[in-house]
């Protein structure tokens, strides 16, 4: 319809003074209308789903329509505001490529043809396949692969179902090793939002996190009020990263090397007795093992190791032991790197317990000791077989390895795999190796992608179930665990655009259909959000207008003398010395080794976040591919001129295996070392339905054929290929 | 009346772009085009760098060569100090973007007026911060009164040194710069 500012009027005149009616009225009037006092807005509080952080959002609703969103004042993740992606969330509820309708694969599998269908028609063609399987195979035989919110529907779905296989990549591709090494050091991980006392740190040290450019909200806002106070801030980044641009010291360090360092600062913090000793008497064990083991990494040796002098090892030790237990050391979010990376973490955490920084100021703070009770659920169904997911890792989470299903799901052992559902997650663009992940697919009866826009795993789907996005849904109230103990409602906005539904209501119908309505027993989500209210003590209604409460006093951030510190290890006690490591014939202490390093023309992929897209979910979002639409490889100055090419000409990557890249921007720049290239993750969709995101920028995930799984708990390191820059159109 | 002007402190700017986001979804600013920008500036080599990160927008002139070069009289300088424009007065002349030693007006194609940052006039009239200010993830921008002793602009002005950008146009910006740690002599 076309609509002019005079037929407008004329509309508007005729309806007199309400506009209710106008649905369709464009969205350039709504603002003018407002401004005109013609329409008042509505605020609605709900929380983001652009990435994990979940902060409390308000979004301003004018005629039906979201035109802006604000932080949410009240929630502590938000404090009043919201990134760069979440003021564009409207952009993913608009976006014209979303998913509209259930789809039906007609083509081959990675053809990308579909044909429409009813929701009936897909989801009893989910559960007939299902029924198949479960009589076939057994109900083990069905993987969920999930992350965020819609976790909170499917895994239920897939518990009742009978399966335990389960898999999220937020533990084999990203958190999994820093938290297994958090948990084997002082008996429990750092949580998400990760409990570091930024505020009140003097020294902050980073490895490779790039805080302001991975943009997690109230973290990064502690990081500006740290960095305004003057903590001084150590990065420790191949890169010179905007983090390392705020700088006391810049570590521009080899990659793969990172570990040599925290070895050696650990023996000069050892050697000259900068550890808090009171602490150490008090708290943990081991400590002269540790000691023997570091006796040889001295700082000479790790300058050797890491490219850097022993001078800036020594006296950043020196600066990290003068402030401590006032010191943060980030162990970081994305640590599948090396292979090596529960060590890594336990490194970090070795380096914190010796500071004395784990429950103090400007440290590690603790977690609420509240907890809310469960509410009262039909008890799942024992699996028959013993889970898959875990793989022969000692340590693995119960996130589940997802590789390990894919290994399954292609040879068949220990038993088949034959149905995946994949909810939250983009498994193309999350899981290395993409060739393996194809091969998977083609070995399975039946792939569900529940999702809301087209993404690339999607268009590999048997059925396509089109979610609404987060501001058209109820999901589960959001329980969150930082200093204090906070609930958070998701609720709609604006009713659901196309045929979209939410996801309790997709599993809901799947469970109906395969006789599981037992384990759904709600009419809808509301009604199970209020029956939690209740149980909780929590007013509903009041939630509804506030969005998110904060229990009172539900704060013990640091060791008193009242309160001391519990751990959760074997012994009770930090472990500098692990014995359940050496029990299962791993490292007690970790050891450097040395890794792989770039042949000659070659440089180390390694890559990272932009603070306008969150992995590769948000490419495609108008208002957000507007600030940065296609990803840049970033190459030092001088090797660049050597290869002659120049700053933002398209160039391509070839990695180790021949595998090459879509063309990509060069960034020639002063910021980065001569022996790796970097690029943001995410880009490069292979989705012809993303109008905007296909094809643009190169897939970094399609350059990781190789990755280094960590023994100790089966999280898959992705910084270990190799690529060769080429000039578009050069063929080698 | 208030004499309203903005403090960016660059050492809490992480270039996150949250305040680009904001300003366009508060305003409808048209694809392709920017009421304000963060400037990524690095100067050395490697590894001895130097890094700026700047937000830049309309610096809201005490002299504003918009003003005196627009021939219809659409912009002004309103009482409390904000370069304003009345969008019914607009041609569309280009006079005020080419003027701009900021850089910081555009032509808004779809409604056919000159556009630019206006401090979000439409909020503070509402008791509201700016758009940007109110979701600056660093707490780099700082909005409010000068006149007011109290206010956040004028305390930080107060406690630290601060630039204008260009200075030498004589433009008299109500856009102040913190780069560096420590209080004026």
């Amino acid at each position: 319809m076309k609509f002019s500012r005079r037929t407008f009027l004329k509309a508007s005149g005729a309806a007199g003074c309400s506009l209710a009616a106008y649905a369709a009225l464009p969205e350039k009037f709504l603002l003018w209308a407002e401004e005109q006092g013609m329409l008042k807005a509505s605020y609605v509080p709900t929380f983001c789903e652009i990435c994990f952080w979940k902060c409390g959002a308000v979004a301003k609703v004018l005629n039906g329509r979201v035109v802006k969103l604000e932080g949410n004042p009240a929630h502590p993740g938000a404090r009043g505001k919201l990134c760069a992606r979440g003021n564009a969330g409207a952009g993913l509820l608009y976006d014209p490529n979303r998913l509209k309708t259930p789809l039906i694969r007609t083509g081959a599998r990675g053809e990308q043809k579909y044909r429409k269908a009813t929701w009936d028609e897909a989801l009893d063609l989910i559960a007939s396949k299902m029924k198949h399987i479960k009589s076939e195979f057994g109900p083990e035989s069905v993987a969920l692969f999930t992350h965020g919110t819609p976790t909170d529907h499917f895994l239920p779905l897939l518990s009742a179902y009978g399966s335990p296989n389960v898999g999220m990549p937020s533990f084999a591709q990203c958190r999994g090793p820093r938290d297994v090494g958090l948990e084997l050091t002082f008996g429990e991980g750092i949580g998400s939002p990760e409990r570091v006392d930024l505020t009140r740190s003097k020294v902050l040290v980073l490895f490779g996190s790039h805080l302001g450019e991975n943009m997690h909200n109230s973290q990064v806002q502690d990081f500006a009020d740290a960095l305004a106070m003057g903590t001084k801030l150590i990065v420790v980044d191949p890169r010179f990263s905007i983090a390392a641009g705020k700088a006391h010291s810049w570590l521009p360090i080899r990659p793969a090397t990172d570990l040599a360092l925290m070895l050696a600062w650990i023996h000069v913090i050892i050697k000259e007795q900068l550890y808090d000793k009171a602490y150490l008497d008090a708290y943990a064990n081991g400590f002269t093992e540790l000691a023997a083991a570091v006796a040889d990494c001295t700082p000479e040796w790790a300058a050797h190791e890491t490219d850097l002098s022993a001078e800036s090892i020594v006296e950043t030790a020196r600066l990290l032991g003068h402030n401590a237990p006032n010191v943060c050391l980030h162990p970081g979010r994305h640590a599948t790197w090396y292979g090596d990376d529960v060590q890594r973490s336990r490194a970090i955490g070795i380096l914190a317990a010796l500071l004395g920084s784990w429950g103090r100021e400007g440290g590690y703070f603790l977690a609420t000791r509240t907890s809310l009770p469960k509410p009262e659920s039909k008890p799942f169904p024992e699996p028959a077989k013993a889970p898959l997911n875990l793989g022969n890792f000692p340590f693995a989470g119960a996130e589940g390895v997802t590789q390990e299903i894919r290994r399954a799901t292609i040879s068949g052992t220990p038993y088949p795999i034959k149905g995946w559902i994949v909810t939250g997650t983009n498994l193309m663009k999350a899981m290395p190796n993409q060739k393996e992940t194809i091969e998977a697919i083609n070995k399975l009866d039946l792939l569900v992608v529940v999702d809301v826009m087209p993404t690339d795993t999607a268009m590999m789907a048997d059925v396509i179930l089109p979610e609404c996005s987060y501001l058209e849904r109820h999901d589960a109230l959001a329980v969150g665990k930082g200093r204090s103990l906070s609930i958070s409602l998701r609720q709609p906005v604006v009713q659901p655009l196309y045929d979209s539904k939410p996801g309790w209501w997709i599993a809901k119908q799947i469970a109906n259909r395969l006789d599981l309505a037992d384990y759904f027993p709600w009419q809808n989500l509301e009604e199970k959000i209020q029956a939690q209210c209740a149980l909780w003590g929590v007013n509903y209604q009041e939630l509804k207008k506030v969005g998110t409460i904060t229990i009172p006093n539900s704060a013990n951030p640091y060791i008193t003398a009242e309160a001391p510190a519990e751990f959760k290890t074997g012994s009770g006690k930090i472990e500098l010395y692990s014995k359940e490591l050496k029990e299962k014939g791993f490292d007690p202490v970790p050891r450097y080794t040395r890794h792989p390093v770039p042949r000659q023309g070659e440089f180390r992929l390694v890559y990272g976040r932009s603070p306008v897209h969150t992995f590769s979910r948000t490419a495609n979002n108008p208002e957000l591919h507007e600030l940065y639409p296609e990803n840049e490889v970033w190459i030092n100055s001088g090797k660049a001129k050597d290869l002659g090419v120049i700053n933002g000409e398209y160039v391509v990557l070839v990695n180790q295996d021949g595998v090459r890249s879509n063309r990509i921007k060069a960034k020639v720049t002063q910021r980065i070392r001569t022996d790796c290239v970097y690029v943001v993750h995410g880009f490069g969709a292979a989705s012809k339905s993303l109008s905007r995101a296909f094809a643009k920028g190169a897939d970094d995930q399609g350059m990781i054929t190789r990755y280094a799984v960590d023994p100790i708990c089966g999280s898959t390191g992705m910084h270990v290929n190799f690529v060769r820059v080429e000039k578009e159109g050069v063929h080698a | 009346m208030p004499k309203y002007a903005m403090v960016v402190d660059q050492r809490r700017c992480v270039a996150c772009m949250a305040c680009v986001v904001a300003c366009k979804k508060e305003n409808e600013v048209p694809p392709g085009q920017f009421r304000t920008r963060v400037v990524e500036q690095v100067e050395g080599e490697f590894p001895k760098l130097r890094m700026e990160l700047r937000s830049e927008l309309c610096n809201h002139c005490d002299n504003p060569p918009c003003v005196y070069n627009c021939p219809t009289g659409a912009s002004y300088k309103s009482p409390d100090g904000m370069v304003l424009l009345k969008k019914n007065r607009c041609v569309g002349c280009k006079a005020c973007v080419a003027s701009c030693p900021y850089d910081a007006r555009y032509i808004n194609e779809e409604k056919g007026f000159a556009d630019k940052c206006t401090f979000c006039s439409q909020r503070i009239a509402e008791g509201k911060q700016p758009a940007c200010v109110s979701t600056c993830i660093g707490k780099s921008r700082i909005f409010g009164d000068l006149e007011d002793p109290a206010s956040a602009v004028s305390a930080a002005l107060r406690d630290n040194h601060h630039d204008v950008l260009l200075a030498s146009a004589g433009t008299n910006p109500r856009v102040f710069y913190i780069k560096k740690f420590g209080k004026p002599e």
